[in-house]
């Protein structure tokens, strides 16, 4: 288990900066995700992260020392490949042990742990296997069951569950976090799904363009955005935004409702024109305008709206968040 | 049902067309080898079949008053010895081209490749002076020396290709589970690159059992000579062409390279490195 600091870390590509001076701290047995956009930079930080790639500026700390020239075999990492990078001509048990085989570990306790470590992932019974003879999320399993084979101080994962088809995603994401909980090591985790990011972690890290938007927890990004960005990528539908008294002005599509229904005594209002309504079972989604912006309302099924009718809606005063029209950065007031 | 039928009829004509194809010089090099010579000559005789019966008289020619064993024994000898060259600088230079030097590895690879365009036909006026130089003139030795040039270009640019084609990741995966670049290169990438180099060798043993010009060049002793031309020099005396032991010569050469095609390529080729990265 470890600490790992990110200190000013940039790494450029000749002249694209596909990491331009991230600063994070993960703290020991955290579960951090990094959250962006392809071509945010997120693969590109986390290989800095293993040591496949060199930084061009700043420095990586792990548990105290810094890495930079460490080559990727003694840092003391495992990583989990999106293509989960199985070596083919090898059975699942020798897959799992090749990590402590390398390290020149005696048979007895390599079948030991390995036997530990698929047992945590339940595919005990496919160690004879060869891996084109097992299925995707079997392959995700021997991939993070060789990863924690040797127990690393900090485990590093690129989209792992972006190849598993949608049903077997939602179990293995549950399984996921529970056992890195068990385990408790540190956990570094890519990924461009936010649905998968706000379960997941314990922080997130929102990058853009190379750089760490924001970094908080889910609930902090979700509800108190940095800026406009984190904004509209976290959160399906994204936040609404709307020019008003000289700021931008932003608000939750399930925090919009018919005036009316807001508690609030003093809701900030705006007139909706609906133009269409998508019932999606257990919500509906209402798309329409305020003055000539394109605004979303996520709406109880079960309340009447008509497409095509203008009404009074409005946020509860607390749920608005406002942003500088020019930079997009966030405003607390 | 029809539809099936001449699909079905169209498939088994094409590989008919294709075995006729392919065996048929071997049937030829076959029955010539048993002909009597007067079969052979005679213009009216069906060329395609045993007009007379068979003789064992060029067979005993060949192995009898030419060098035919000590031809093939030369042959394997510079064959084993180049393969064994071209393995041990192909395999390190194909690993590198391919993954550590990026876009340069790619124009060097080409360049290399450009190497193996130019023909004998002309090196080998510059390469005797070098035999010479070195004193390995009528040596094996020479062609030893002489036949890399071309093989370790040609197998190294095959290699490369070979290695692209083995996903990086697993090789990253190699380096982060506690191997070095070198320890990555002999522990995953080379037992996953065995059909590779299984083709390269037999592609490089072909290679130098077909060479001739190096040979004729370099080569005057009739005990040292391989077999493209011991055949052809030690067969052919003055415009007399002795057909049954050529043909009989050139078949027995050419079984053990047919049966390693047949057997290794296809096999070994086709599986290994499928099913374990899924995109």
């Amino acid at each position: 288990m470890a600490i790992v600091e990110l200190k000013g870390i940039s790494k450029s590509f000749g002249q694209v900066r596909a990491v331009d001076g991230v600063d994070v701290e993960i703290k020991d047995g955290e579960f951090l995700v990094l959250l962006g956009p392809s071509g945010s930079g997120k693969t590109t930080l986390m290989r800095l992260c293993a040591g496949l790639e060199r930084p061009t500026g700043g420095s990586i700390v792990i548990d105290g020392s810094v890495v930079n020239d460490v080559p990727p075999r003694e840092r003391g990492i495992a990583m989990v490949f999106q293509s989960y990078a199985l070596y083919p001509h090898k059975t699942v048990f020798r897959n799992i042990a090749f990590p402590l085989t390398v390290e020149g570990m005696d048979k007895a306790e390599i079948r030991k742990k390995v036997e530990w470590a698929a047992g945590l992932l339940g595919i005990g019974h496919l160690l004879d296997r060869m891996p084109s003879q097992v299925s995707g999320g079997e392959k995700q399993r021997v991939a993070i069951a060789r990863a924690l084979v040797r127990r690393p101080k900090v485990l590093l994962m690129d989209e792992p569950l972006s190849n598993l088809d949608a049903k077997v995603r939602h179990s293995a994401r549950d399984e996921l976090k529970k056992f890195q909980r068990e385990i408790g090591v540190t956990t570094i985790y890519v990924t461009h799904d936010q649905a998968e990011a706000m379960g997941l972690g314990d922080r997130i890290a929102v990058m853009h363009e190379g750089k760490v938007r924001q970094i908080g927890t889910p609930d902090d990004i979700y509800h108190y955005p940095a800026d406009t960005f984190v904004a509209g990528f976290v959160g399906t539908p994204p936040m609404n935004f709307i020019e008003k008294d000289g700021l931008l002005t932003g608000f939750r599509p399930e925090l919009f409702h018919p005036a009316e229904l807001i508690s609030d005594q003093d809701p900030v209002r705006f007139r909706f024109r609906i133009e269409r309504v998508e019932n999606l079972g257990a919500y509906s989604l209402a798309y329409g305008t305020i003055g000539s912006v394109k605004v979303i309302a996520n709406l109880s099924p079960r309340l009447r709206i008509r497409e095509g009718e203008e009404r009074d809606f409005g946020v509860s005063r607390q749920d608005v968040r406002y942003f500088d029209k020019q930079t997009g950065a966030g405003i607390r007031r | 049902m029809l539809k099936k039928i001449l699909s079905k009829a169209g498939f088994c004509g094409g590989l008919a067309f294709f075995i006729v194809f392919s065996a048929s010089p071997f049937y030829i090099m076959l029955i010539t080898m048993f002909k009597k010579s007067h079969d052979l000559f005679n213009p009216t005789n069906n060329p395609f079949i045993l007009n007379e019966p068979f003789t064992a008289e060029h067979v005993k020619l060949l192995f009898t008053q030419t060098l035919y064993t000590t031809f093939l024994l030369n042959t394997l000898y510079v064959g084993v010895a180049v393969v064994l060259i071209t393995v041990a600088l192909s395999v390190p230079a194909a690993f590198s081209l391919a993954r550590i030097a990026g876009r340069w590895g790619e124009n060097l690879g080409i360049g290399i490749f450009l190497t193996y365009l130019i023909p004998p036909t002309l090196l080998f006026i510059p390469l005797s002076r070098i035999i010479s130089v070195l004193g390995l003139q009528n040596s094996l030795w020479s062609l030893v020396l002489v036949y890399p040039t071309f093989t370790v270009p040609f197998c190294t640019w095959l290699l490369m290709s070979f290695i692209k084609s083995i996903p990086r990741e697993i090789e990253e995966q190699a380096l982060i589970d506690g191997c070095s670049r070198l320890g990555a290169l002999v522990k995953v990438i080379l037992p996953l690159s065995v059909p590779g180099i299984i083709t390269i060798i037999v592609f490089a043993f072909t290679l130098v059992a077909n060479e001739y010009i190096y040979a004729l060049a370099f080569i005057q002793d009739s005990a040292k000579k391989t077999i493209g031309i011991g055949l052809t020099t030690e067969l052919v005396r003055g415009d007399v062409f002795y057909w049954g032991a050529l043909m009989g010569g050139a078949l027995i050469a050419s079984i053990p390279v047919a049966l390693l095609y047949t057997f290794f390529l296809d096999r070994i080729i086709s599986g290994l490195a499928m099913g374990t990265v899924r995109r």
